[in-house]
């Protein structure tokens, strides 16, 4: 077994970095899984599905690792690779820096909260917690501490004694989550544990969640399909579509900065205008809008070049302004549709393009604007972001 | 929930009276044979008074106790073997990935329950007659190997039908919590499989204690089981030491199938 040792600390114990073998990638940081150029494809090699194509990431030790993308991008088959229920079709997945490529399931140091919590309905709360210790072999003293502390961890020290079948779903996760976290693995794989959850319940087991893996210190990768949850939650988010890794970043810089019309269009609601470019600088484009502005644009690598191109707008991070007054792009106004904290504008523009301007409402007086009224946008400035296409 | 207009076998002219028939039939039989196991007097047709006498008769029959034996022991055999196999065969035919051939491992495994039983008898008799002649061995292996073969379809449909039923994600996840292969089997997949294998068991159990036709040809002499000892009697006068048999047989007949119907019932 290659990784024995890291069963033995008490599963808080602090992490003593000297002891594991540990990688670092460009920008310092060590990492805790390396996907190399994955491709899975699920029958004949040639004209089979494939699930995962070419993927790559490096999943840092301590993070919060979010996996987001539509229902069928590849995420769970991902998740299945790194445990270790699959096998890579192509590309090699690191653990601390070593291959894991030949170790069966019962042997990676990671464990996994399966979406549909797969209790074991013959054995008690406590005894489905104590299982994978049990397994490990640990001595019976230490599994029933251990065994203590994670009922306490999940507080459900006063259904310990209960079959799985005879708690709420939200109890069943958690002891799904506890019984995941009892073996203090290097890394939890979490494949959409919040999904059958109800909203109030959803939101305090985020909450939950976050504080849990601040306490155990163990790298954490979340599936989900929620975008709310992956930005609320995540240190990074690797943003998938259709078997490839689109986009890794902060919540910040995959919100604000979106190399890719599909990742700006899945997270939030986005304005998309075409236009002119033409290089103005390091990672800077100067594009002149067909709907009349120039504006500088961020731009990815991969899309700073010359000629036709789409950047993509926030609504909020424009402001609507009366139609006679400086503007950079003109319309008019379709559509006012209130939400409590914020009211969206729908308008066309001049040039016959939709675009949305949402402005935070204060107290009192209405927006002052009326649908059917011409109406001028001002973009903040940084607000404009080139796509690559 | 059925609407008036949906077909209906109930309301149809004469059902209850074919329904009533029916039980009849099948009960009214059973029940004088019941009765008459009580019969103080020697006959099947003239109630002499209540008396436990042919209840005493049979228990003291050393006949009959040494029938009684060899059954027992040729269905715990015949069971014990059965189930033993059936659970193999019903693992290797669900915790696969589909294979050429699968329906025809299926077909193969339940075909005995469409075989006519004689035909395995006859074809029992023939291939152990060579043995006995060949190994001039005559004890109860014979019996227990011919059982044995008959019962592994009925010990492996609630085996397997629980296998099928068994969420697979819970294998995965004890070999995600660093279960061996052999214990996530040991600790996951057999205490859940167990409802399934005590039901196959008992179902064996009581198709071999059954049993007369095969027996009968396969059997060397003085290998009566209580079956063919009893069929054996009807050829002779008969009294309601039969009978008592036969209830004693029932009782326990009807014991057995509650604790089938309980147990697959119990937790799906
Ligand atoms: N064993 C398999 N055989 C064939 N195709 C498969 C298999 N497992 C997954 N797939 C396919 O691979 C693709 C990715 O599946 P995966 O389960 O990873 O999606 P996902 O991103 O987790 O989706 P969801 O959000 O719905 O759970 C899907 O199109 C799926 O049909
Ligand atoms: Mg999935």
């Amino acid at each position: 077994m290659a990784f024995p040792d890291r069963f033995d600390g008490l599963p808080a114990a602090p992490r003593c970095e000297g002891v594991y073998k540990v990688t670092g990638d460009t920008r310092g940081n060590n990492v805790a899984i390396d996907v190399l150029g994955v491709t899975k494809v699920f029958g004949a090699a040639d004209s089979g599905f494939r699930a995962l194509d070419k993927v790559s990431a490096s999943i840092r030790q301590n993070e919060f690792f979010t996996l987001l993308g539509p229902s069928g991008c590849g995420k769970t088959t991902l998740l299945r690779l790194i445990a270790g229920f699959e096998f890579p079709t192509e590309g090699r997945i690191l653990l601390d820096g070593e291959d894991i490529a030949a170790l069966p399931p019962f042997r990676r140091p990671v464990n996994t909260v399966f979406q549909s919590y797969a209790l074991f309905p013959h054995l008690t709360v406590a005894k489905n917690i104590s299982f994978g210790l049990e397994m490990l072999g640990w001595p019976a003293t230490k599994i029933a501490s251990t065994v203590e502390r994670m009922l306490a961890l999940v507080k459900m020290e006063p259904m310990a004694d209960r079959l799985t079948d005879q708690i709420s779903g939200g109890q069943q996760q958690r002891v799904a989550l506890a019984r995941a976290l009892a073996p203090n693995p290097r890394v939890l794989l979490l494949d959409e544990p919040l999904s059958a959850l109800d909203f109030k319940l959803r939101k305090e087991m985020q909450i939950e969640l976050k504080r849990l893996q601040g306490e155990t210190g163990i790298t954490f990768v979340f599936v989900t399909h929620d975008q709310e949850e992956a930005l609320t939650m995540s240190d990074r988010i690797a943003v998938m579509s259709a078997g490839r890794i689109l986009q890794v970043g902060s919540p910040r810089e995959i919100y604000d900065r979106p190399t890719e019309r599909f990742v700006a269009d899945f997270i939030g609601e986005t304005n998309f205008l075409e236009g002119e470019a033409k290089v103005a600088g390091d990672r800077l484009l100067e594009v002149r809008l067909d709907a009349g502005a120039t504006v500088k644009a961020t731009a990815p690598d991969a899309a700073l070049h010359a000629g036709r191109t789409t950047v993509a707008v926030r609504p909020e991070h424009a402001d609507l302004v009366p139609g006679d007054g400086p503007a950079d792009l003109t319309g008019v106004l379709k559509n006012i549709v209130y939400f409590g904290t914020d009211t969206h504008f729908h308008m066309t523009l001049d040039n016959g393009v939709p675009f949305i301007v949402r402005q935070q409402n204060t107290p009192g007086e209405g927006s002052g604007f009326s649908i059917g009224e011409q109406v001028g946008v001002r973009l903040h400035a940084d607000a404009a972001q080139a796509l690559k296409d | 929930m059925a609407g008036k207009r949906h077909f209906d076998v109930r309301r149809q002219p004469g059902f209850a009276f074919v329904a009533m028939f029916s039980f009849f039939a099948l009960y009214l039989p059973m029940a004088l044979l019941v009765v008459y196991a009580f019969n103080a007097g020697d006959s099947l047709a003239l109630w002499e008074g209540f008396s436990f006498r042919w209840f005493v008769s049979a228990w003291q029959n050393d006949t009959v106790q040494d029938a009684t034996l060899r059954s027992v022991i040729i269905a715990v055999c015949a069971a014990v073997l059965a189930t033993s196999a059936a659970t193999m065969a019903a693992l290797a035919t669900t915790r696969t990935r589909p294979y050429r051939g699968q329906t025809f491992t299926y077909a193969l495994i339940n075909q005995p329950l469409m075989i006519p039983e004689i035909v395995t008898a006859v074809a029992l008799l023939i291939v152990f007659s060579r043995i006995k002649v060949w190994t001039d061995y005559s004890g109860l292996g014979y019996l227990i190997a011919a059982h044995t073969a008959f019962c592994v379809p009925f010990a492996y449909l609630p085996i397997r039908a629980r296998l099928e039923s068994m969420d697979l994600s819970l294998e995965v996840a004890a070999a995600d919590l660093y279960a061996t292969p052999w214990k996530a089997f040991r600790y996951i997949t057999l205490p859940l499989l167990r409802p399934g294998i005590i039901a196959g068991f008992m179902l064996a159990f009581v198709i071999s204690l059954d049993d007369v036709v095969i027996t009968e040809f396969v059997k060397s002499g003085g290998q009566d089981t209580l079956p063919t000892y009893m069929l054996g009697q009807l050829r002779r006068v008969v009294t309601p030491e039969i009978n008592a048999i036969a209830t004693v047989f029932l009782a326990f007949s009807v014991v057995i199938v509650t604790a089938f119907f309980l147990m697959t019932r119990k937790k799906t």
